[in-house]
């Protein structure tokens, strides 16, 4: 497998913010790769810096073992869905289509061919003398997709590009997103702060916070064995302990996380030897249809949650009511350990 | 039921004030006329009113013999446009619209992009506030300056000198239609003021069209492969021009209306404005004015629907 894009100690300084500080990425050719974080963690301004919009303060950018710094835009091969579409608007959608092929100078027909070939990839077929105004926001988001493929990039870039669309909408342009990525074989770097959206549509996904990449990995090693704090809180919902908690229940200075659905509420049966506890005041109550979560506040005044799958198609009385005492366990094997927090 | 109706005749009696309020609240035409009908008379009566009383007296006779004008009807005076004499001012001063028009349009856009594009806060405060200072000052105070800039021995000549220009300029004041017997008996010389006195006019809305422009545009432009003069020619210029067209009305209706710098630069000869002002004040052939006056009013409704046909206000 060759690297399609390698960031090596990637710096970006906006005045004072480090908005990139010193990051190093190997993005593998065909992957479908996210970055995830919240705003202001960086994640747009990496995309930024592969597609030539922003060059860095440090660092070396390859993208197909090519250097990259200092080239502009338009002298690379990869190609961008902005969050906004910026489809241009006194085209139709077969000229946006096709202004790629057009500025690279191929022929009339060919590049007209080609462009309705890919809005037949985009489901698009027959909109092509459509004014974009006149477009659904879906509708737009795909041509912004057929104009970037068009020019079959060898890496394809997308800004945050569900980010305006309903969640019905959202849901299925994500497996169609999916779906084109396994088809082309094109590279896919895919900016979100979306963490269900990440986990669900990538190979790889690099978490970013504060200009730094926190973990790069799978998402079910993302979830199941977050590196850091960060990670385990920011990807999905966990249960960070600390300091004298965490020493007292793991014997490791680390902190460590425990995903509440991992943790149960325990009843009347004794403690197993592979098992760990923390009791608390039961605090809230929410019921979420599939699953019920607890919140307890620990002694520590630290909120522990605990989610329980409501598998019981019979309807029950609630075991527990907010303001009990109760303990929370789980087996000593659903702990993870993590980094220090720097 | 009830219980509504005996709430509402419990409330405190109503004077006139809230009745009328009440009447315009249920009644929202009513409402929506009386807030449009005072300015929409006012525009009516004052602007189109007058403006077609004015056309309507072309139509009047002129006598020339006893100067005084009679209200038979006749096309004579529409019909003398075309008389080469006044055919000629027209096309004189067309021709110098157009030429100050695309002159201003390649003067103001890159201060206009300058503008749109690379200042924020205080730079663009002083951009506008340079482009707007000139507007300030009296129009005529800023034309008999320039009589002084253009004449010989003053600044402009001087700078020709300083330059050695000399054979330049006078290769330029030989060229017929453009030069004249100096800079300020020259057609170039009135082409001059008149770019800066309407350059103004075609910044600002260059500069606000260009400010809308998005920058996203530009740089997925530039991500598809556009190089910058691409992008200009493929992007920036096709969205720009609703800017440049409104701008040229401007320049242009404001070129041919004008009746003072055609007296005081350049050579000697009418411009329709000053021809309407000759005619009207002068003579006191108002038909006659009458029928310049709705020369401009044609030529501005001609380039305006060449303009929409080219599908310039396609992007507003």
């Amino acid at each position: 497998m060759t690297v399609a894009v390698q960031f090596t100690d990637v710096s970006r300084v906006f005045g004072e913010v480090k908005a990139v500080d010193r990051v190093s990425i190997d993005i593998q050719d065909g992957e479908f790769f996210s970055m995830l974080g919240p705003s202001g963690s960086g994640k747009t301004t990496c995309l930024r810096l592969i597609a030539g919009f922003e060059q860095p303060n440090a660092g070396s950018i390859r993208i197909h073992g090519v250097e990259a710094v200092g080239l502009a835009p338009y002298q690379r091969d990869v190609n961008t869905v902005f969050q906004d579409y910026a489809l241009f608007p006194h085209m139709n959608v077969l000229e946006n289509v096709a202004y790629g092929l057009k500025v690279k100078g191929v022929g009339k027909s060919e590049r007209l061919a080609r462009a309705e070939e890919a809005l037949a990839m985009v489901a698009l077929a027959g909109f092509g003398g459509r004014k974009p105004a006149a477009m659904s926001g879906g509708q737009r988001q795909r041509v912004a997709l057929a104009r970037a493929l068009v020019n079959r990039p060898r890496v394809l870039l997308l800004d945050e590009p569900l980010g305006a669309l309903d969640l019905k909408l959202r849901e299925q342009m994500q497996s169609e997103l999916k779906k084109l990525q396994r088809q082309l074989g094109i590279t896919f770097i895919f900016v979100t702060h979306d963490q269900s959206e990440a986990l669900s549509m990538s190979d790889r996904v690099a978490v970013f916070n504060k200009g730094r990449i926190e973990q790069v990995d799978t998402p079910r090693n993302l979830y199941m064995q977050p590196a850091t704090p960060f990670v385990a809180e920011f990807v999905g919902t966990s249960n960070v302990l600390r300091d004298d908690l965490a020493r007292q229940l793991s014997g490791s200075d680390n902190p460590f996380s425990i995903r509440p659905e991992h943790a149960r509420l325990a009843g009347s049966e004794p403690l197993g030897s592979d098992e760990v506890e923390i009791s608390g005041l039961l605090h809230d109550i929410q019921y979420q249809g599939a699953s019920t979560r607890y919140e307890i506040r620990l002694a520590n005044g630290q909120n522990f949650c605990v989610s329980q799958a409501n598998n019981q198609w019979q309807l029950g009385d609630a075991p527990v009511q907010p303001g009990q005492q109760v303990t929370a366990r789980w087996a000593r094997a659903a702990m993870v350990s993590l980094r220090q927090e720097a | 039921m009830s219980h509504s109706l005996t709430a509402a005749s419990s409330l405190p009696a109503e004077g006139w004030l809230r009745r009328a309020a009440t009447l315009l609240y249920r009644k929202p035409n009513l409402y929506l006329s009386l807030l449009l009908v005072p300015p929409l008379l006012w525009f009516g009566a004052i602007y189109l009113g007058s403006l077609l009383t004015l056309l309507w007296q072309g139509f009047y006779t002129f006598d020339d013999f006893t100067m005084t004008v009679s209200p038979e009807l006749t096309l004579a005076n529409f019909a003398a446009l075309f008389q080469p004499a006044n055919f000629d001012i027209i096309l004189r001063t067309v021709g110098m619209a157009v030429a100050v028009s695309i002159a201003s349009a390649i003067l103001a856009f890159p201060i206009a992009y300058y503008m749109a594009r690379y200042t924020t806060g205080k730079t663009k405060a002083f951009f506008y506030i340079a482009v707007m200072m000139p507007m300030w000052a009296s129009y005529i105070v800023k034309a008999y300056a320039w009589t002084l800039l253009l004449a010989k021995g003053g600044v402009a000549m001087w700078f020709v000198q300083v330059l050695h220009l000399q054979p330049l300029l006078e290769f330029l004041l030989g060229v017929p239609g453009v030069g004249g017997n100096t800079l300020s008996t020259s057609h170039l010389g009135r082409f001059l003021l008149f770019i800066y006195i309407w350059l103004p006019f075609m910044i600002l809305p260059i500069q606000a069209s260009l400010e809308r422009l998005p920058p996203s545009l530009l740089q997925a432009s530039a991500d598809l492969g556009a190089h910058p003069a691409q992008t200009f020619w493929q992007v920036i210029l096709p969205l720009s021009i609703p800017g440049i067209a409104a701008g040229s009305i401007f320049t242009f209706s404001l070129t041919l209306g004008d009746f003072i710098v055609p007296q005081l630069i350049g050579p000697p000869g009418y411009f329709i404005g000053s021809m309407v002002y000759a005619q009207q004040g002068a003579i006191g052939n108002m038909p006659m004015a009458a029928a310049f006056t709705l020369v401009p009013i044609v030529l501005i409704a001609v380039y305006l629907s060449i303009v929409k046909r080219l599908g310039a206000f396609d992007a507003l």
